[in-house]
C-alpha cells in the first residue's frame, strides 16, 4: 500500500521541529497542517493540540518530526528519533531535507517494528510556479534508506499543497451538509479538503504572538485583516436588525390590507409588479436576518442576492436618470396617444378589409358585417377611453418612473403590465373570436358525429353508433351546413386576432424573461469564478514536473476550477417560474380547437 | 520515453508516448495529426472565391470583409474548441487517474478520478454502422457499492487509436492497478 502524505508548500523551508496534522482514517493517508517549532515542552503541545481539537473539531494529532538542518545545528537526528517515545503514535514519520537539495526522506516509523521504507515517490501539489530543478540526490537517499531491515516494501507520496487556496475552496458537487445524514464514505480529497478547511484557528498563532509555541503555516508570517471588512461587519448588525423591522411591518401591512380585499388579491395575482414586489420582499428578508450564514450554500445564496439587488438597483437609477433628464418623460407622453390612436386607426383598416373581401375569399357577408361592426364599436370606445385618460398619462409615467429607483425589474414589470393594460381590447377581441370559434368547432364536431350515424358515448369516452330518427338526421345535416359555410369567417377573425394577442404575449414574454435573469442569474459566483476561481473547485489536476529515471518523481497539483456552465446551474437563485407551461405540440393544439391559452402562468416559489 | 507511431481507426497515423515516472506512475500520451496546410488553404481559399463571385454580382464590399472576417473567427473557434492536439492519461497507484485532453491552441481539459470511485480499466468494443471500434475505457462505481458500475468515462475519445495501441496502454495500466487497488 501506498502512503499518501499532504505537506503545504509554506512549510518547505520551515524550521526543524514537529508535524501537526491528521490520519486520514481508512485511506492511508495524513494531512500535515503545522511545523511547531523547537524549543517547545512536550506538555504544552500536547494541551495546545487538546485546545485547537476542541475549537475545531478536528483530530489533531503530532504526525512525526520534520528537520531541515540548518548550519550548527548537527545531532538533532537522533533527538527526533527518541521524540517517537514522548508522542506514541500509530506510526511515526520523521521527514528529512537538506538545505539546497529538493528531495525529501521520510522514514516511517512503526509502533511495533521500526520498519525502513523506501521512498520513492513525491508528488507535489501546489499551485504556484515550478521552481524546482532535477535532483539526483533523493536517488542515494532512497538507496540509504533501503539498507537495513526490510521487511515491507511501503510506498510513499508526498503531495504539496497551496494551503491558503485549498482552506479557501470549496469542491462540488457540495456534499450534503446535514450531519445526520452522512451514510455514504467521504472521498480521500474531500476529507483533506475538509480537514485543511475547518483547521482555522490551528492558523492564529503567528509569529509575533508572545505565546509558549511558535509554529508555521500559512498565516504564521502575520494575521491580516482589513479594517473597513470589519467596521462594516460591526455597522451590519443594526443596519440588519432595522431593515427586517421595516420589512415586517410591510408585510404586515400588506397581508392586513391587500388580501383580504377581493379586487387587490385577485390583481395582486395577476400584475407582475406585485408579484415582483414580494419576491424582493423574499430576498430582502433573506439578506436582513442577523444570524450570519452557516454553510457554503446559504453564504453564496446571500451574497448573490446582495449583488443581483444592488445591480438591479444600480441599472435601475441609471435608467431614471436617462428618463428624467432632457424632458424624456413628456416626449413620451406626447407620444403615446398619437401612438395608440394609430394602433386604433390600423385596427379598423384591419376590419374593413376583414369586411370586404380579404386575400379574394368570399365571407359570409351577414356575418362579416355583424362581427366587423361588433369589433368597430369596441374599437371606438377604447379611443374614448384613451383620449379621456389623455391628461393623465404624462402624470402616470412621471410616478411610474420613480418605481425604478427600486430596480430596474420594477420598472420591466410595470412596463409589462402598463403594455397589458393598453392592449386590453386586443385580449378582449381575442377572448371573443376564439371563444366563438371554439363553439363553432365543437358544434361542427358533434354535427359531423351525426352526419356519420355516430354518437359520443360520455360513459365510456369513446365514439359509439347510434340511430337517430329521420328528423333528428334532418335538422342536424342543415345545422351541420350552416356551421360549415361559416366556419371561414370565423376562422378568420379568430386567426387576425390570435396573431396580435400572440404579438403582444410574445412581447411581454420577452420582458419577463429579462426580469427573470436580472432575479436568477448568479452574478457573485460568476465573478467569483473569474477574480477567484480556485474557490469553487470542481476537483484537482495533477502535473508531472521534471524526473529523472529511479529517482523520486515531481507532480505539481492544482486546483481545478468549476466550468461557468455549472457554476449557473449550481448557484442559480430559484424564481417564481414565468415559463410556458405548454410544450410546443399541445399549444399548437390548443390554438386549433380554439381554447383560450395563458401561456404566461406564474408559479409561486411554495411549489408542491 | 518511448515513442510509438500507430494509426486510428481512419487510417490516420498518431503517435503514442509511454512515459514512467515510478513504479506506480505512468503517463500515456496520444497525439493526434496537426492541422494540414493545404486543408487550411484550401478552405480559404474557396471561402474567399465565393466571396469573390458575390460581390462580382453585388459590388457590396461588406461581403469582402465580412469573408475575412468569418474565415479568421473560424479557424479561432476551430483551434480553440475543436483541434484536439493530444490526449494524456496519468496512472498514480492509489491516488487516482487523470485525464485530459490539450487543444491546438493551447487550452487543457483536465478530469481527475480519485481511485476509490475506479472499478476497472477494460477496452469495449463498439458497433458503430458497419464498422466494430475499440475504445479503452474507464468503470466508474459508487464507493459504498463496489459491485455495480455507475458509470463508465472513455478515454481518448478525439485520437480513437486501434486495438494495438490500446492493448499496449491497457497492459501497463493494469500492472499498476492491480498493485495499487
Amino acid at each position: 500500500m501506498v502512503l499518501k502524505i499532504f505537506f503545504p508548500q509554506c512549510c518547505n523551508r520551515a524550521d526543524s521541529g514537529l508535524l501537526v496534522g491528521r490520519w486520514i482514517a481508512g485511506h492511508d493517508s495524513a494531512v500535515v497542517l503545522a511545523v511547531i517549532h523547537y524549543p517547545f515542552i512536550p506538555g504544552q503541545v500536547k494541551q495546545y493540540i487538546q485546545q485547537m481539537q476542541a475549537q475545531s473539531g478536528v483530530e489533531l494529532s503530532v504526525l512525526g518530526s520534520w528537520s531541515l538542518p540548518k548550519e550548527g545545528q548537527e545531532g538533532l537526528e537522533s533527538f527526533l528519533r527518541d521524540l517517537s517515545t514522548i508522542f506514541p503514535q500509530e506510526r511515526w514519520l520523521q521527514i528529512s531535507r537538506q538545505m539546497g537539495k529538493t528531495g525529501f526522506t521520510c522514514e516511517v516509523l512503526s509502533r511495533d517494528q521500526s520498519e525502513k521504507l523506501n521512498l520513492l515517490t513525491f508528488i507535489f501539489l501546489s499551485g504556484g510556479s515550478a521552481r524546482r530543478s532535477n535532483e539526483a540526490e533523493a536517488k542515494k537517499e532512497s538507496k540509504d534508506g533501503g539498507d537495513g531491515e526490510e521487511e515491507a516494501e511501503e510506498k510513499v507520496i508526498f503531495v504539496h499543497y497551496e494551503q491558503r487556496k485549498v482552506m479557501l475552496s470549496q469542491l462540488h458537487p457540495i456534499a450534503n451538509e446535514n450531519p445526520e445524514n452522512k451514510s455514504e464514505p467521504s472521498t480521500e480529497l474531500r476529507e483533506m479538503f475538509q480537514t485543511v478547511a475547518h483547521s482555522q484557528p490551528l492558523f492564529f498563532l503567528d509569529k509575533y504572538d508572545d505565546g509558549l509555541l511558535k509554529s508555521t503555516h500559512w498565516q504564521s508570517e502575520g494575521r491580516e485583516a482589513s479594517i473597513i471588512v470589519e467596521l462594516m461587519k460591526q455597522a451590519s448588525v443594526p443596519l440588519c436588525i432595522f431593515i427586517s423591522w421595516l420589512l415586517s411591518v410591510w408585510t404586515w401591512t400588506c397581508n392586513i390590507w391587500i388580501f383580504s380585499v377581493f379586487p387587490l388579491c385577485f390583481l395582486s395575482s395577476i400584475l407582475s409588479t406585485f408579484i415582483q414586489l414580494s419576491y424582493r420582499t423574499e430576498h430582502m428578508r433573506t439578506l436582513s436576518s442577523p444570524k450570519s450564514a452557516e454553510g457554503h450554500t446559504q453564504f453564496m445564496r446571500k451574497a448573490n442576492i446582495l449583488v443581483s439587488v444592488l445591480v438591479d438597483v444600480a441599472l435601475g437609477v441609471f435608467l431614471m436618470s436617462w428618463l428624467y433628464r432632457d424632458d424624456h418623460i413628456s416626449m413620451l407622453a406626447d407620444a403615446l396617444v398619437p401612438a395608440a390612436d394609430h394602433v386604433a386607426q390600423q385596427l379598423e383598416e384591419l376590419l374593413q378589409w376583414l369586411m370586404g373581401a380579404p386575400a379574394g375569399l368570399k365571407m359570409n357577408r351577414a356575418l362579416d358585417q355583424v362581427l366587423g361592426r361588433f369589433f368597430l364599436y369596441h374599437i371606438h370606445l377604447w379611443i374614448s377611453y384613451i383620449h379621456l385618460m389623455a391628461p393623465f398619462i404624462e402624470g402616470i409615467l412621471w410616478y411610474g418612473g420613480l418605481s425604478a429607483c427600486f430596480g430596474l425589474t420594477f420598472a420591466l414589470s410595470l412596463l409589462s403590465d402598463m403594455v397589458a393594460l393598453f392592449t386590453f381590447h386586443i385580449y378582449c377581441f381575442y377572448v371573443y373570436g376564439a371563444r366563438l370559434y371554439c363553439l363553432k368547432i365543437y358544434g361542427l364536431s358533434s354535427l359531423w358525429r351525426l352526419f356519420r350515424g355516430k354518437k359520443w358515448n360520455v360513459l365510456r369516452q369513446r365514439v359509439d353508433s347510434c340511430s337517430y330518427d329521420l328528423d333528428q338526421l334532418f335538422i342536424g345535416t342543415l345545422l351541420l351546413t350552416i356551421l360549415l359555410f361559416l366556419l371561414p369567417t370565423t376562422a378568420l377573425y379568430y386567426l387576425v386576432f390570435t396573431l396580435l394577442r400572440l404579438v403582444i404575449v410574445l412581447f411581454q414574454g420577452i420582458l419577463h424573461l429579462s426580469v427573470d435573469f436580472i432575479n436568477s442569474f448568479p452574478l457573485f459566483a460568476a465573478g467569483l469564478r473569474v477574480c477567484r476561481s480556485y474557490r469553487l473547485a470542481e476537483g484537482v489536476k495533477f502535473r508531472v514536473l521534471c524526473e529523472e529515471p529511479g529517482t523520486a518523481l515531481h507532480l505539481l497539483m492544482e486546483i481545478n476550477p468549476l466550468k461557468f456552465s455549472s457554476v449557473v446551474r449550481t448557484y442559480r437563485t430559484p424564481t417564481y417560474s414565468c415559463y410556458p407551461k405548454d410544450s410546443w405540440a399541445a399549444l399548437v393544439k390548443k390554438l386549433f380547437i380554439g381554447e383560450l391559452i395563458y401561456p404566461w402562468r406564474h408559479k409561486t416559489t411554495k411549489t408542491d | 520515453m518511448e515513442e510509438e507511431a500507430f494509426t486510428d481507426i481512419n487510417g490516420k497515423p498518431i503517435t503514442l508516448d509511454c512515459h514512467s515516472h515510478s513504479s506506480f506512475c505512468r503517463e500515456f500520451t496520444v497525439s493526434s495529426p496537426k492541422v494540414s496546410i493545404g486543408k487550411v488553404m484550401v478552405y480559404t481559399c474557396s471561402v474567399w472565391l465565393l466571396a469573390y463571385a458575390v460581390f462580382f454580382f453585388t459590388q457590396n464590399t461588406a461581403v469582402l470583409s465580412s469573408a475575412i472576417l468569418i474565415t479568421l473567427v473560424g479557424m479561432m473557434l476551430h483551434i480553440h474548441f475543436v483541434k484536439v492536439d493530444h490526449e494524456s492519461l496519468l496512472v498514480i497507484g492509489s491516488l487516482g487517474i487523470q485525464v485530459s485532453s490539450s487543444y491546438a491552441s493551447g487550452r487543457e481539459v483536465t478530469t481527475f478520478i480519485e481511485m476509490s470511485k475506479i472499478k476497472d480499466i477494460v477496452i469495449n468494443e463498439a458497433i458503430y454502422m458497419h464498422q466494430i471500434i475499440y475504445y479503452l475505457c474507464v468503470l466508474l462505481k459508487e464507493p459504498f457499492e463496489p459491485n455495480e458500475v455507475s458509470s463508465v468515462v472513455p478515454l481518448f475519445q478525439s485520437s480513437k487509436p486501434r486495438l494495438g495501441c490500446l492493448v499496449k496502454v491497457y497492459k501497463s495500466c493494469q500492472e499498476i492497478l492491480s498493485t495499487c487497488q
